[in-house]
């Protein structure tokens, strides 16, 4: 009798005492890490910061320049006499750098009508999960582009002013998986001078876009711009790309009906058919250097990676 | 009869008290014999034998717990968290090596294998082998590291070095990328810890 009740509460002691032990700490650690107040943010919604012509939600990081040139070969109906388009060139340089984390502003030059152009890109929204849920992200691009191709009536008088265009955008997307994003782009472009008094100055468009992972590395990109007041002799534009990624790299192959690669001139200025095999092929090529470690806060420029 | 009972009732009240004394006493040595830190280190560096460009990062938020009478020890690191001095190379550790959406932590669940030869309560630097599971990249694997526990003016900190093979949790290195990627990880990790109140 003594002895069983002495068994009984030495059992019943280990008992309790064992409670709070074997897997306690992990139950501890799974609840520790479970609260996080960290927001769990969706990133790489797109590869890089453009689709094929357009922009993605993507911003280039805090602290980091991201140098782009952007190739585009000739129509691939000019046949075999143009090397189906590829003797024919026309480029966008252009430096793009994150200033923090939401705003990230770039500049670049393009041969077509000898255009230079400005943007500026900011995040509105960010698609996220755990303390806040939101389901699509939201960025503003604002840009601005000049063409410096010389009047074709120099007798007129001609204003500086008249050879800009400006474009508003959001872009409104969402990574829904792993491997397939979605992005909306509604979009207005005001150009300052028109051919016509008949033609309108703002041109309203909605862009829509999307990808599709091929496998880790690559991906797949279609993007279309449907004009809802389109001008004459304009043909809406419609582009695909396969993205290729590289280390410190992403190499886009793009076939497009636009000549150009800024907003206004794609978006309103191209005159492609796809169906006549007036299709452009060419290459997005990006390299990023990082000016900022972010890691060191108030790091200067001194260690500038230069490969 | 009437004597037998009541010895038997005294017995009982006793080993009743002590069994009521041990069960405080033992609650009262857990409360004080876990540790813990919401942010220990955890460093990482995957650059090959010569370089290219060094492949570091570091994550700060580590969370671990120490339990000193038992020798128990956890840790776990959010993927998000690594910080890579280049940001292309943070999305491309989360998106196409560890997938971290998918699996989103690494964790280490373990045991001091000498707990003996470690007196928390007094101020030394005693080196200690662990052993437990490591999990990362989804894939739970058996895991020894030598570490050291520094134990001064009662706070205890940790250290320990040790190496992982990409490959033993399928971590993908594809071809174009073989030289510029070490196939051996060595990772750092330091916590100091906290009395866990």
């Amino acid at each position: 009798m003594k002895q069983s009740l002495v068994t009984f509460i030495f059992i019943s002691f280990f008992s309790l005492s064992g409670i709070c032990q074997p897997d306690d700490l992990s139950k501890m650690l799974e609840e520790e890490m479970g609260n996080s107040n960290e927001p769990d943010y969706a990133t790489a919604t797109f590869k890089t910061t453009r689709l094929v012509n357009g922009h993605t939600n993507e911003q280039v990081a805090p602290g980091v320049l991201d140098f782009r040139i952007g190739h585009r070969f000739g129509a691939f109906n000019t046949g075999v006499y143009n090397f189906f388009g590829l003797d024919q060139a026309s480029m966008r340089m252009a430096f793009e750098y994150g200033i923090n984390d939401w705003l990230m502003i770039g500049a670049g030059r393009s041969t077509y009508q000898k255009t230079y152009d400005g943007f500026i890109k900011a995040k509105i929204l960010r698609q996220q999960k755990g303390k806040r849920n939101v389901p699509l992200s939201i960025n503003y691009l604002g840009a601005m582009a000049v063409k410096t191709l010389k009047f074709s009536n120099p007798e007129n008088t001609n204003y500086f002013t008249s050879n800009f265009f400006y474009t508003h955008q959001l872009i409104i997307a969402r990574k829904f998986s792993e491997s397939f994003s979605l992005q909306v782009l509604p979009t207005v472009v005001h150009r300052n001078l028109v051919e016509k008094s008949i033609d309108e100055h703002d041109i309203f468009a909605i862009g829509v876009g999307g990808r599709m992972k091929l496998s880790k590395r690559t991906c797949v990109n279609v993007e279309y711009f449907y004009q809802i007041n389109k001008p004459r002799d304009v043909i809406n534009s419609l582009a695909i790309a396969f993205d290729i990624e590289t280390g410190g790299h992403v190499f886009q192959l793009a076939f497009t009906n636009a000549a150009a690669m800024i907003e206004h001139a794609f978006i309103t200025q191209s005159v492609g058919r796809w169906d006549k095999g007036d299709v452009i092929g060419g290459f997005n090529l990006s390299r990023v250097f990082t000016l900022k470690d972010p890691r060191k806060k108030g790091t200067k420029n001194e260690d500038v990676q230069s490969k | 009869m009437l004597i037998k009972f009541k010895t038997h009732n005294t017995m009982k009240k006793s080993v009743l008290f002590f069994a009521a004394f041990a069960t405080f006493v033992s609650m009262n040595i857990n409360a004080q014999d876990v540790y813990f830190t919401k942010n220990a280190k955890v460093n990482f560096n995957a650059s090959p034998a010569e370089p290219i460009e060094v492949i570091d990062a570091v994550n700060n938020e580590g969370t671990s717990f120490l339990n000193t009478t038992k020798g128990e020890i956890v840790f776990a690191v959010l993927i998000k968290g690594f910080r890579f001095e280049r940001a292309l190379m943070e999305e491309h550790f989360n998106e196409n090596y560890m997938e971290s959406t998918k699996f989103p932590k690494g964790d280490f669940k373990g045991k001091i294998d000498n707990l003996s030869e470690v007196n928390f309560s007094k101020d030394g630097s005693y080196k200690v082998k662990v052993s437990g599971n490591l999990t990362i990249h989804g894939i739970t694997k058996p895991t020894t590291a030598d570490g050291v526990i520094n134990v001064k003016a009662g706070k205890i900190s940790a250290t320990s070095n040790f190496s992982v093979k990409l490959a033993d949790y399928k971590i993908d290195r594809p071809s174009v990328v073989a030289n510029k990627i070490n196939e051996t990880v060595k990772i750092s990790v330091s916590a100091n810890y906290e009395l866990k109140k």
